[in-house]
């Protein structure tokens, strides 16, 4: 759907991030979603870190798939760069953008649909390959461009708008992220800003690939009694043991520290997040812990949200690799082209 | 049956030919024949003398059988051969039929370690026995050793029959084994044992010979996927993704080869003191499929990198959905096309030329992309070189389709050269200074004479900020979904495929007087048709010859199929995908072209070209 162009009514007042740019400039286009998805609510939220972070929007880039969730990247940060790809293959050309200039800001907008399905082969490698980059999965149980599909991530016995119960395992991105070797998973709900704000700034912060599952409900196919992804549903079973902070490194002397209750998480760029609580004997640095709690509160019927899993010693793709700090499509042709005397030479071994 | 001397036939000797033979050496595959065979090629070509080594092997790791030909040729004659001087049949499960494959009064070198059956031998042939594995019994100790050195005991009564230099072999020995000195003293010895042997007991050298020349003075021995590898080093990619395929897999390993060695920088260390590292000014990433691979490409080539990948036919398949995603938002993209058999999985270890549709039109919709066509590796070289400009210059992806015969095999090419003072042609990408220079910036707006619009790269001004879209789109990169805007879209795209034409390598054209035929190919059956053409001469038909290295085509094509009485179209696969091609876009009537096709699996050999040129004069005189 074409999406109207939002009216940029000057308000007077906005407050200003230290770039001086309002939350105005971190908007994009008018959505075309449904009146009342939760897809919206990610989108601000995504606009409200970006803002506050104080990112210069042309230092993102914004890419996506195919779905509902994939046409969002158009309605947040106007002045940032934006590629929306082919079903499931975000991943893909999100992992060759990083490759070529690390400098970015990569965030991606997928769907269950997207990531669970068509492009599960891709998601599972970009954890392993780690690419810094935060993935935000919007996550309603159900194929909403194609009209109310169970999609992999339906729960069994969830209903359909139809009457239909699913009788198919779903996929947990987390349990999904936790053996293929991510170092960021983290949980959230698209009505609760105040927990998702910060977990995407931790996952900008983040050095890695940073995957934050949003239970996201779809008010049109798959918000009706008996889905186990409607807002009710969410609102009921969500277990919120694991609260965490977000402190920026540039503030981190003003803020208060409880160091004595408190785990600290230091980010690679200095951040910090702050676990304000979690569960007795939970560590969210045990792979094996975290697989457990999330299975046991699984089979209560409860959704575990928060950041879930962190590993901030692992490397990046780039890391492994070795490259250059400054993005390689910088690199001059001087410094690539070895020249006709080491052509010349070179031959010395095809002769 | 034994015998363990040669028995020539009559007449055998009557005339010498110098530098004009093939052989083919039937081996097991997995027993180390490969260093022989190639030993024998690389003296062959150190003597100055035109030489090409086909090999011929399974899809298998070991115990299959493989065959290695290589062919002499003075003029350079090198493309196949069908006609064998001298087999070298060290296969069992392959001897019948390899010893059907000898020419009148040619020759087979066998292990007469044990009898040959009766029922193999021809009257018509000389067989030459050699007791190898006996030899390498009592010569060699390790198991491993017995089996191996028979290689290169053949090769050593090689060098005595065909009089090969023994100074070149023995300084090619020592390179090969510069690093292993018990492994040099085996293979020297192994090749001493054959020597001898063939000069005790044979007359040597035979009547085919070699003899040194200056032929081979300014050319090179290399595999068609080293240079390709080497034209994405000096066009100065630094982005690759791929996932190994057959033939393809040598080209990524190359490039990371070369890599390591051309794009490690060193960084002086961050503390004083502490040892100075390197940094890697190039990314490979091993994709989890073709379709991640080429999903790769793009995404580093939007951010403005140099990318590319290299597959075959199986991964073009699987690649064609973000193909023509590259090709409808305008991105950047190069892919190698090493061409094997198909359909399906084909024949992995064979040749072919069958992706030539496929590549042409690639994904869903109205797609159509830029293929180049290199003959052998000196053109993977150029091409590759030439593929990162024209993908940039038009951005959109542009296909270098070489095949396992140019990819795989060792030819003798002319030296590549390099000029110091190129610039590689990024094309038209806006930076912030010229962003700030103009009103608005609309991604599909402000085309060029060859219908190319500006692009930005991620990172720049907010003001050169669009949304890359696979959905329908206006010239201003808005979604859309009104015929006239989609069409002035795609329209634009049409035009600028066309405008591309003259930014390849043009046709190569041969012209005769008078001839009335004409002969349309490309890739890898030059050599094979430049010899037929030369062969019909002799038999008094004049042929005109055209290599296409480039879609889409330029007028010549169309003229040259339009100027001849007879055109015939040489290619390798079943259906005429070059012809049909050509009729296609060129509008050409598709009856003005005869179909040559060849498509075994094996490389095109020039008798092949001359029997269906004159079989269908004969049929239509």
């Amino acid at each position: 759907m074409s999406s109207p162009t939002k009216p940029l009514i000057p308000l007077a007042g906005l407050p200003t991030n230290e770039l001086g740019l309002t939350v105005r400039d971190y908007e994009g286009a008018m959505s075309t979603l449904c009146a009342g998805c939760g897809h919206d609510s990610v989108t601000a939220a995504i606009t409200q870190t970006f803002f506050e972070l104080s990112t210069p929007p042309h230092m993102i880039a914004k890419l996506s798939g195919i779905g509902c969730s994939s046409k969002t990247p158009t309605y947040f940060v106007r002045g940032a760069h934006g590629f929306n790809s082919a079903h499931g293959r975000m991943a893909t050309i999100a992992t060759g953008a990083n490759a070529a200039n690390r400098e970015l800001t990569y965030v991606g907008i997928s769907g269950d649909g997207d990531s669970l399905s068509i492009g599960i082969g891709h998601l599972s490698h970009l954890m392993r390959r780690n690419v810094n980059m935060v993935y935000v999965l919007e996550n309603n149980g159900v194929y909403g461009l194609t009209k109310g599909q169970f999609s992999a991530s339906a729960d069994i016995g969830s209903r359909s708008k139809r009457g239909v119960s699913n009788v198919i395992a779903p996929i947990d991105p987390i349990m999904l992220g936790l053996s293929m070797g991510a170092t960021f998973l983290a949980r959230s709900f698209s009505g609760d800003k105040a927990q998702l704000i910060p977990l995407l700034k931790a996952a900008v912060a983040h050095q890695g690939m940073a995957l934050i599952d949003v239970i996201s409900p779809c008010v049109t196919f798959n918000d009706h009694e008996g889905s186990t992804k409607s807002y009710r549903f969410t609102r009921e079973h969500e277990v919120k043991e694991i609260e965490t902070d977000f402190v920026p490194w540039q503030q981190e002397i003003s803020m208060p520290h409880h160091k004595d209750d408190a785990r600290e998480i230091v980010m690679h760029d200095g951040s910090v997040v702050r676990f304000r609580s979690v569960p007795e004997g939970y560590d969210p640095h045990d792979r094996q812990n975290v697989e457990e709690y999330i299975r046991e509160r699984h089979e209560r019927g409860e959704i575990a949200t928060g950041l879930l899993y962190v590993n901030e010693s692992s490397s990046d793709v780039h890391e492994m690799n070795n490259t250059p700090e400054v993005a390689l499509s910088k690199l001059p042709y001087s410094k690539l082209c070895p020249g006709s005397a080491a052509l010349a030479k070179l031959q010395e071994d095809f002769r | 049956m034994t015998t363990t001397v040669s028995h020539r036939t009559e007449g055998a000797t009557s005339h010498q030919r110098v530098n004009d033979f093939a052989l083919k050496l039937a081996n097991v595959n997995g027993t180390g024949s490969a260093s022989a065979n190639s030993l024998l090629m690389q003296a062959i070509f150190r003597m100055g003398v035109p030489v090409s080594g086909k090999n011929l092997f399974p899809s298998n790791i070991q115990g299959l059988p493989t065959w290695y030909e290589i062919r002499v040729n003075q003029s350079g004659y090198t493309a196949r051969a069908l006609d064998y001087d001298l087999m070298v049949a060290m296969n069992s499960q392959t001897y019948a039929e390899d010893i059907t494959e000898v020419a009148t009064g040619g020759y087979v070198l066998y292990d007469s370690s044990w009898p040959l059956d009766a029922s193999l031998l021809r009257d018509d042939v000389n067989f030459l026995g050699v007791p190898l594995a006996k030899m390498c019994l009592e010569n060699f100790t390790s198991s491993r050793e017995r089996v191996l050195m028979k290689n290169i005991a053949y090769a050593g009564a090689l060098v005595a029959l065909l009089d090969l230099d023994l100074d070149v072999i023995a300084t090619l020995l020592t390179e090969s084994y510069a690093r292993n000195e018990k492994l040099l003293a085996s293979n020297q010895k192994a090749l001493r044992l054959g020597y001898d042997y063939a000069r005790e007991n044979f007359e040597c050298p035979l009547e085919f010979r070699v003899a040194p020349l200056q032929a081979t003075t300014h050319s090179i021995l290399i595999d068609g996927n080293t240079a390709s590898a080497l034209g994405c080093l000096y066009a100065g990619a630094t982005v690759a993704a791929w996932y190994p395929i057959t033939p393809a897999t040598a080209l990524m390993d190359n490039f990371a080869a070369l890599c390591a060695r051309y794009r490690r920088e060193p960084v002086d260390a961050l503390v004083p003191g502490a040892p100075n590292s390197t940094q890697n000014n190039y990314l490979i990433l091993q994709a989890e499929d073709e379709i991640a691979a080429i999903g790769m490409v793009l995404g580093a080539s939007w951010s403005g990198a140099r990318s590319f990948t290299s597959t075959s036919g199986p991964g073009i398949s699987l690649m064609s959905e973000l193909l023509g995603l590259a090709y409808y938002t305008e991105i950047p993209a190069v892919i190698f096309d090493v061409q094997r058999t198909g359909p399906s999985t084909g024949m992995p270890t064979r040749t072919q030329q069958a992706d030539i549709l496929l590549c042409a039109y690639a994904s869903h919709g109205d797609t159509k992309h830029i293929l180049l066509f290199p003959a052998n590796p000196h053109e993977c070289f150029e091409f590759a070189v030439t593929s990162f400009d024209v993908a940039e210059r038009f951005q959109t992806p542009v296909f270098v389709l070489s095949d396992l015969d140019i990819g795989m095999n060792d030819w003798v090419v002319p030296e590549l050269t390099w000029d110091d003072d190129f610039v590689p042609d990024r094309g038209r990408v806006l930076d912030d200074q010229q962003l700030s220079a103009i009103a608005e910036f609309f991604r599909y707006t402000n085309e060029d004479d060859q219908f190319v619009t500006p692009r930005t790269v991620p990172g720049s001004d907010s003001k050169g900020a669009y949304f890359i879209r696979g959905s329908g789109h206006d010239k201003f990169g808005k979604y859309t979904e009104v015929p006239a805007q989609y069409q002035e879209v795609v329209d634009r795209l049409k035009k600028k495929h066309a405008a591309a034409a003259g930014a390849l390598p043009a046709p190569i054209e041969v012209r005769r007087d008078g001839a009335r035929v004409g002969i349309v190919t490309l890739g890898s059956c030059d050599l094979a048709v430049r010899e037929a053409i030369d062969d019909l001469a002799e038999r008094g038909i004049a042929a005109d010859y055209l290599r296409v290295r480039g879609f889409p085509f330029v007028e010549s094509v169309r003229r040259f199929v339009e100027e001849h009485d007879e055109c015939f179209v040489v290619e390798q696969n079943r259906d005429g995908q070059l012809r049909s091609l050509i009729a296609i876009e060129t509008e050409v009537a598709i009856e003005k072209m005869i179909p040559v096709l060849h498509y075994g699996g094996f490389p095109l050999s020039a008798s092949q070209v001359v029997d269906a040129v004159t079989s269908h004069r004969r049929v239509r005189p």
